[in-house]
């Protein structure tokens, strides 16, 4: 439709639609999941399996995620979609592999305003009638956790969802349940 | 047998293989559900419908919680940069990415990308992908049998103007089956994928063209349960954007609200 509200009006939004199962030409990109280059200084990998309602991994879903860099401050370079292999953008796209995988080769997140630092995650899938937001929070200050308004709003169940754990060689290790026992909590804004 | 994961292309076929005429009774009966809940103020929804069973495969694949009601931090309210770096202009036309032409009903889709307040969403990243003229994807787990082209992928890039505006020349999709159930065909649709000024309004979503006869019929668009909201999904035939003996035109505003403010409200909390 064309929209010929004046500007300044608060017009309805347009609805999303699942992402479908072919988007696999589309969306990902080469380096895509390599926001930070791979074993560049502060580089971490950041991996986990996506899992629908009957435990099964799923194949035909995709993860972004966008986040601060390592000192707070939030990328303001473009490049992306065309990584220059050094820089930091801060954005990230991958598909999830056919045992439900996902992995990012990123940075840890600082703090931004002082809050508990996390990694801003949305979930797209064939099956998904619509994008779904999540956080992957860094678990190591624990004092920040404790301190951030959503996490303490939650059930330990709940919050263990969003927090991701260290893994021996520095990274980032965190499944995301669309359903089931071990959901995932998402976000409305 | 191991335990290894099922091929993902078994995973396309719903188990039961419902009928047509079943799928339709059941969109029906949520949709008369939606309407009554909306009517009677109880509905705390977004406008596409998360638990949608006549969409087979979302079943085991939607929340059965309620999303959290946050206050976005200040990542969540920020929008990754994007710019002529990564998009080059020619990625803005699907029908000249290989040696040869596309076959196909040429056409051109414009229109704005606008914020909640109407206001031009400028320098952001638009990328669509779709079908050809046969309603094949290039896709490896595509099994309809119907060619692909040699001379069409059917992915494209571009980024907003400063007055929000985006511009994809393309081939126009085919309709194509699927197996969610019996004689299952989606109307023919172009994906699109948008960034707004901030992550929250992040959208993938589908444009139709007008007057498909597959509407009523098809699962995916029937997820959104308000016909208002559907109608934004479907362009519009625009005769003046249609250049003679070449291509059809085709317009489609897209507005980025981020406003999900009315989701599933808790009871009594006043937001």
């Amino acid at each position: 439709m064309i929209v010929s509200t004046p500007e300044g009006q608060r017009i309805p939004g347009t609805a999303g639609q699942t992402v479908g199962p072919f988007f696999g030409f589309g969306l990902p990109y080469e380096l895509g999941n390599e926001i930070a280059h791979p074993w560049s200084p502060g580089s971490i990998v950041l991996t986990g399996t996506v899992y629908q309602g009957n435990g099964d991994p799923i194949p035909d879903a995709m993860i972004e995620i966008w986040q601060a860099d390592s000192d707070g401050t939030i990328p303001e370079v473009r490049g992306s979609l065309h990584r220059d292999k050094y820089g930091f953008t801060g954005f990230g796209r991958t598909g999830t592999s056919d045992e439900g995988r996902y992995t990012f080769w990123t940075r840890n997140p600082g703090a931004v305003d002082g809050k508990a630092p996390f990694i801003a995650v949305i979930v797209f899938s064939r099956g998904l009638p619509d994008k779904l937001h999540t956080r992957i929070y860094l678990p190591d200050d624990e004092a920040a956790l404790a301190a951030d308004p959503l996490l303490a709003s939650l059930t330990p169940e709940e919050r263990a969802t969003l927090i991701a754990t260290r893994a021996p060689d520095g990274g980032l290790r965190h499944d995301i349940h669309l359903q089931g026992e071990k959901e995932t909590v998402f976000l409305a804004y | 047998m191991t335990d290894a994961p099922p091929a993902p292309e078994s995973l396309l076929a719903a188990p039961d293989q419902a009928t047509q005429r079943e799928i339709v009774s059941e969109i029906e009966a949520i949709h008369a559900a939606h309407a009554k809940a909306v009517a009677d103020g109880t509905y705390r929804g977004g406008q596409t419908l998360y638990d949608f069973p006549p969409y087979r495969s979302s079943i085991l694949r939607h929340p059965t919680k309620n999303p959290k009601l946050v206050d976005p931090e200040t990542i969540e309210l920020t929008s990754p940069a994007f710019g002529q770096r990564d998009v080059a202009a020619i990625e803005a036309d699907l029908t000249l990415q290989h040696a040869g032409e596309p076959l196909g009903e040429r056409m051109v889709v414009r229109g704005r990308v606008l914020d909640g307040w109407g206001r031009p969403v400028r320098g952001q990243l638009v990328e669509i992908w779709q079908a050809n003229s046969a309603g094949r994807y290039v896709h490896k787990r595509d099994q309809h049998p119907a060619p692909l082209d040699p001379n069409f992928t059917g992915a494209g890039r571009t980024i907003t103007d400063d007055d929000g505006w985006y511009e994809f020349t393309t081939i126009k999709p085919g309709p194509y089956p699927w197996r969610n159930h019996r004689n299952a065909w989606r109307p023919a649709h172009i994906h699109f994928s948008l960034f707004g000024t901030a992550f929250t309004q992040r959208i993938v979503t589908q444009m139709y063209f007008p007057g498909d006869p597959l509407f009523a019929l098809d699962p995916i668009y029937q997820s959104i349960p308000d016909q208002k909201d559907r109608d934004r999904l479907v362009s519009t035939y625009d005769h003046d954007l249609t250049e003679p003996e070449f291509k059809l035109g085709y317009r489609w505003d897209i507005v980025l609200s981020g406003q999900h403010r009315t989701w599933f409200e808790p009871e009594g909390e006043e937001h």
